[in-house]
């Protein structure tokens, strides 16, 4: 038995907008695999909650006209996992979700709650970063696009006012158009684990496969958010695909990432693997988009 | 404390329950519903001990709030043995592999393996695995458990080919 | 051949195989007794037992590690709607109580340490039981334990060995002024003499293992009422009749006003072998005047205020000469207690008796420490310290290897136990071995000694290892501790029998194994023995309980003792309906025959309903019998693996892995294996990913839950593979020797040798998790 105070249920998007505006404090629960664990654990005793979890409009994989993808936020990492769009487009999104916790956990874990409750080691949040993904956000007083890359603004805290509600996710045709992508999940279990380290690593080459286009890169656990490595691609951009390319990749990560010493890792260790996964995720994505490179 | 009627079907019989909101479904299904395969083992969706199949997936019920299951058709343990009694071949596959021992992990277990044995196609031992990676269990090393399920696997695929 | 001094130079037979072969169900693999209502859900745990209208009781634990608590406020708790009772540790009757699940010592200096009351005011760990709220659902409970208010007087939290010694001014325990629990040393031949000898090769190792959670994924519960002027406790136990000792000694209660009832129970692996919430649970309904009160811990508290598996570190020197024949070998051991006694110093002085009976040669030496910290209180755990000395001895043997250029393989077969081996310092006595065997099987299972060869020059950042280790492990813990296992049958009129247990299943499958013992030698077939699973102490004969491998050795015993007496009254009454000499009956499959023929001359079922029924003589046919067990004899075996090391990534993949064991004949082949299965699963936790963390400022627990405790999933085990050797024991009661947690001890050394093959770089603590790795291959310069 949860001992929460509260529990109002919404069977609309427009009810639950009418309940997050009459109860700003209430916390929406999507799929409830962190508010719920966190409500057990005394942390939020006594709290309202607005129940968003059977809004079916707001599940499912979209394809628009302009190529765009939208991903609805209650989508289950199970059904992100499993969507031909997605697999077709972006299967690297569904790689990432496909590694969080197990069956259950993906089939109860919301995209949309991965990305809301703005931990660093979410595995969606750093592939949809590297996707330059958007978020549209809703409240009754209006709609707001926000890069996802502006969204996060702390441990734990996102750029969500209390009346607003994300209700889609969007990837642009420009953004996965002929990008090849790779996401490597470090944990310490093949299962049931969170990341020690994630990284997502992104690559457009060019026509004859010797050139880097576009490279983007982000990485979980390697800052207090999911971060972009922002120096390491704008030195990237162009440079050939050759082992040199790698060895810069290595160098540049560390500018790109501030990383903490916890119990779980050092920072030590942390800075480590993210050179080296930077490396080995790139390896993989230039070698999906058809190229090859030697270390 | 407020309480609310709903109706699901649980294992395979419709069903009406007036439960505390705050409860989870394994709250519901352990009492109201007395369903008491499903295990408590963690209450955060850790350990599996719990699972229940909530529209054909599979679920850790204790952090599945029992409102949710309005309108869903819920199959528990209860529900895999055959109607006469007699052993599903699931259950039969676990007694005859010596996949059980303790036996707590066990309808957690079976309830997880239901989609794999469903399966039109065969999956390696690694996907079984990967499979039921959600359920932990400290006394069989796993083993046991994949032999269970890869066995009963082929067993259906096979008579489905028969016809 | 080597000549040791003490070791009896016999040539290994299986000398009664002619006995083994006649037996007809004992070595088959049959289905456990238990699976099919576990597969269906209608086997009845503890807290599927748990009465509707059953109160909740909640602990309050202390959020201090040292200290001793001055005072509470309870106004606002008693406000919350729902309480019942509130109790605190100035409530509670004053009476230390000892908690390990040892048989009680009538010897004054061998009992228990009783160190704590059902509720402490001295706090000496974080999340010491302090308080508990008694109400009528858990939420009101949970609210009400949020609300009270605790003053403490704050103590430095003594979280190491080191600062437990250096820091005595206000010990831990005031009966325990240095914070040693005890200490103890043994010297056999003269050390310093050995050492003398020339050309010796001295070869020194220090090794650190890790606390660690036994993760029985049914947490700790139990609830009690009273009924008939008892206190009933049902409780997820190995050890009804102790946790009864206990729960009386706690209470100040006579033995006979308390009664335990334990039903089937999800895992235990020496945890539940501890009273746990049984004694506070049993005093609590005594508040409510005797109503149902449930004390079931979450997870994390199962994690972090039950028992857990004690760190050790030891540091090993040895002299051996050039032929790699031990001369000398010394080893001092200190042992983390964390904050109450429980067992304390029985498994740190079985790890030092161990590291001897394993290589008894030459002089040896073994000194070892039990110290209280204010850490989380350790207990038994799966082979009882043996785990421990193992990866230190084991990873020792390697280092010599190593050193010396000699093979691991024949460095421990020149001087590991053989047959005959009687030890000097507790007589056990080695009846048999297939130790030999054991090494030889695996070794050409993994081919390890040419991968050893091959992988040891390896550069590159992906890298193959193999390694080994083996160990040597009593069947019972005779004659450290009393070993005494009661059992009864009794016949129903259809010629079937309840077979009723002291001894316990806790998941091992000892149910279906002492089914099989009592249907072999009773002559019957396996349907018609009925074991009642569920012990309850006003009720079940006596036996000690699950620990120590001890079940199908001792509580073996016991069966057969027992089914040999029903067997013959039932030949006695037989012989007189056939009026012949019942020393000329026997029974095969239900049927009584002439001794050594087939022809059946009545059944059992139709002796039974005459017993019954007769009017000239009904007799209702029983036995009932206690086998005290002075005897003991070692199992033994051995773990190869081949793992894969990603240098970079400090990742260990376990490639291949099987373990070969010696325990004697083997009842059932499908529970065995499960058994090696389980242990090895829990051993390669034990090597590559589990420990428990504590904050090193208040020495809260860190990972106290399954997501941050890495216990491994599906995925993460390789596939396991079980072998078994099989001489027939001669003390056992079916050729059997101890095999329910042996398999657990090899796996963590052998995977530690393995990286050193792989590597060359030598890992002196487990487990091997990356982090760990990182640094030692940076110290390396391997990356």
């Amino acid at each position: 038995m949860y001992d929460f105070n509260a529990l109002y249920e919404a069977n609309t998007l427009q009810e639950a907008l009418e309940l997050k505006a009459t109860y700003p404090h209430a916390l929406l629960l999507a799929g409830g695999s962190d508010i719920l664990i966190k409500l057990r654990d005394g942390k939020y005793t006594g709290c309202d909650l607005i129940s968003i979890y059977t809004l079916d409009e707001l599940r499912g994989v979209e394809l628009l006209d302009d190529g765009t993808i939208v991903i609805k936020p209650l989508t289950s990492f199970t059904d992100v996992a499993q969507n031909p769009i997605l697999l077709k487009y972006v299967p690297t999104l569904c790689e990432a979700v496909e590694q969080i916790g197990a069956p259950q956990v993906r089939n109860i874990g919301t995209i949309g709650g991965n990305i809301c409750n703005g931990v660093t080691s979410a595995d969606s949040a750093t592939t949809l970063k590297a996707y330059d993904a958007m978020l549209v956000i809703e409240s009754q007083k209006g709609k707001r696009i926000l890069p996802y890359l502006e969204f996060n603004l702390g441990p734990g805290k996102v750029d969500l006012k209390e009346d607003e509600i994300l209700t889609a996710i969007t990837i642009s045709k420009e953004s996965y158009n002929a990008t090849y992508g790779h996401y490597i999940k470090y944990a310490k279990r093949k299962a049931m684990d969170i990341a020690t380290l994630g990284c997502s690593v992104n690559v457009t080459l060019s026509g004859d496969k010797s050139k880097i286009e576009r490279l983007r890169i982000a990485f979980g656990v390697a800052a207090p958010i999911p971060v972009r490595g922002i120096n390491t691609e704008k030195e990237t951009q162009g440079h050939p695909v050759n082992a040199e390319l790698l060895n810069l990749i290595r160098e540049r990560v560390l500018d790109d990432v501030t990383p903490r010493d916890s119990w779980r890792a050092s920072k030590e260790f942390r800075l480590h693997l993210i050179q080296e996964l930077a490396v080995r995720a790139t390896r993989e994505a230039i070698i999906k988009g058809g190229g090859s490179i030697d270390d | 404390m407020t309480k609310k009627s709903i109706k699901c079907r649980v294992n395979g019989v419709n069903r009406e329950y007036f439960v505390d909101v705050r409860s989870s479904l394994m709250d519901l299904l352990r009492g109201p519903a007395g369903l008491d395969s499903i295990k408590h083992g963690c209450d955060v969706g850790e350990c599996g001990a719990c699972t229940v199949l909530i529209n054909g997936r599979p679920f850790n019920s204790c952090i599945y709030l029992a409102v949710w299951a309005e309108g869903k058709e819920i199959v528990t343990l209860e529900g895999v043995t055959n109607p006469d009694g007699s052993l599903s071949d699931i259950q039969q596959a676990f007694v005859d592999e010596g996949a059980v021992q303790c036996g707590i992990c066990t309808p957690g277990f079976i309830m997880a393996s239901i989609p794999i044995i469903n399966q039109e196609t065969p999956s390696t031992r690694e996907e079984i695995r990967r499979q039921i990676s959600g359920n932990l269990c400290r006394c069989t090393g796993y083993q046991k458990i994949v032999d269970a399920i890869e066995k009963t696997q082929k067993k259906r695929i096979a008579e489905k080919k028969k016809g | 051949m080597l000549s040791e001094p003490n070791q009896t130079k016999l040539t290994q037979k299986m000398p009664i195989l002619t006995l083994e072969e006649m037996m007809s169900i004992v070595g088959r693999s049959l289905n456990r007794v238990d699976a099919s209502d576990k597969v269906t859900g209608k086997a009845k745990y503890t807290g599927d037992l748990v009465t509707p209208n059953t109160l909740v009781a909640k602990v309050l634990h202390s959020t201090i590690a040292n200290g001793v608590v001055k005072s509470f406020n309870l106004d606002e708790a008693w406000k919350v709607a729902g309480v019942v009772d509130i109790v605190t540790c100035f409530d509670v009757p004053d009476i230390a109580f000892p908690t390990a699940g040892h048989p009680w010592s009538t010897v004054e200096a061998y009992q228990d340490i009783a160190d704590r009351k059902l509720l402490n005011t001295r706090v000496r760990l974080y999340g010491d039981d302090i308080a508990a709220v008694i109400a009528e659902t858990e939420i009101a409970a949970q609210r009400a334990l949020k609300k009270i208010e605790v003053t403490y007087e704050e103590y430095k939290p003594l979280l190491t060995i080191e600062e437990a010694l250096a820091n005595t001014e206000i010990p831990i325990h005031d009966e325990f002024p240095t914070n040693i629990v005890k200490s103890h040393k043994y010297e056999i031949g003269n050390f310093e003499e050995a050492i003398k000898a020339p050309n010796l090769i001295k070869v020194e190792g220090e090794y650190e293992t890790p606390i660690v959670k036994h993760c029985h994924i049914e947490p700790a519960i139990s609830f009690a009422y009273e009924e008939a002027g008892k206190i009933v406790v049902v409780s997820s136990t190995q050890i009804p009749h102790i946790v009864r000792r206990v729960c009386s000694q706690a209470l100040g209660l006579p033995i006979g006003k308390i009664r335990i009832i334990k039903p089937y129970i999800g895992g235990g692996f020496g945890n539940r072998q501890d009273a746990l919430t049984e004694p506070l649970n049993a005093y609590l309904t005594t508040r409510v005047r005797g109503r149902p009160v449930k004390l079931e811990y979450t997870r994390e508290e199962t994690f972090a205020f039950t028992r857990v598996r004690h760190a050790m570190h030891f540091k090993i020197t040895s002299y051996l000469n050039r032929e790699g024949d031990f001369v000398a070998r010394s080893v001092k051991a200190y042992s983390n207690q964390g904050g109450y006694a429980s067992h304390a110093h029985a498994l740190v002085a079985n790890a030092i008796n161990a590291f001897r009976m394993m290589y008894p040669v030459g002089a040896i030496k073994g000194e070892a420490y039990t110290v209280y910290t204010n850490l989380a209180t350790a207990g038994a755990m799966r082979a009882y310290g043996i785990p421990q000395i193992s990866f230190a001895l084991e990873s020792h043997i390697d280092d010599i290897a190593k050193v010396t250029g000699l093979d691991p393989i024949a460095i421990r077969k020149r001087n590991m136990m053989k047959l005959g081996y009687v030890d000097p310092i507790t007589t056990i006595t080695c009846h048999s071995t297939g130790l030999e065997e054991c090494i030889e099987r695996g070794e050409k299972y993994l081919n390890y000694s040419e991968k050893r060869e091959k992988y040891s020059k390896q550069s590159g950042a992906i890298r193959r290892g193999v390694g080994m280790s083996i160990f040597c492990y009593k069947s019972c813990v005779y004659p450290i501790n009393l070993e005494t296992s009661a059992c009864r049958l009794v016949l129903n009129q259809d010629g079937s029998a309840q077979l009723q247990m002291g001894a316990t299943e806790i998941g091992q499958g000892a149910d279906t194994v002492f089914t099989m013992m009592a249907a072999e030698t009773l002559g019957f077939t396996i349907d018609k023995i009925h074991l009642i699973s569920r012990q309850d102490t006003d009720v079940t004969p006596y036996d000690s309980g699950a620990y120590g491998s001890r079940q199908t050795y001792v509580g073996g015993m016991s069966v057969k003792k027992t089914a040999e007496k029903f067997k013959a009254e039932i030949l006695k009454f037989a012989g007189k309906l056939l009026k012949r000499d019942p020393w000329d009956l026997d029974i095969v499959e239900n049927q009584v025959v002439r001794k050594n023929k087939k022809e059946p001359l009545i059944s059992v079922a139709d002796v039974a309903i005459e017993a019954c029924y007769s009017l000239k003589e009904s007799i209702h046919i029983a036995a009932e019998e206690t086998h005290h067990c002075s005897d003991n004899t070692y199992a033994f075996g051995v773990c190869f693996v081949e793992i894969e090391v990603d240098i970079p990534l400090c990742q260990i993949k376990v490639v291949d892995i099987i373990n070969v064991h010696d325990s004697g004949k083997i009842i059932n082949l499908q529970t065995a294996t499960g058994q090696v299965h389980g242990g090895m699963s829990m051993g390669l936790g034990y090597g590559l990913t589990e420990y428990l963390k504590f904050d090193p400022k208040t020495g809260r627990m860190l990972n106290d839950n399954l997501l941050d405790y890495k216990l491994m999933t599906a995925i993460d085990t390789p596939e396991l593979h079980a072998d078994f050797v099989m001489p027939y024991d001669p003390t056992g009661p079916y050729g059997n020797k101890a095999l329910g947690e042996p398999p657990t001890i090899p796996v963590a050394p052998a995977l530690r040798n393995a990286l050193l093959n792989a590597t060359g770089v030598a890992v002196n603590s487990n487990p091997l998790n990356p982090q760990k790795l990182f640094y030692a291959f940076k110290e390396a310069n391997l990356i």
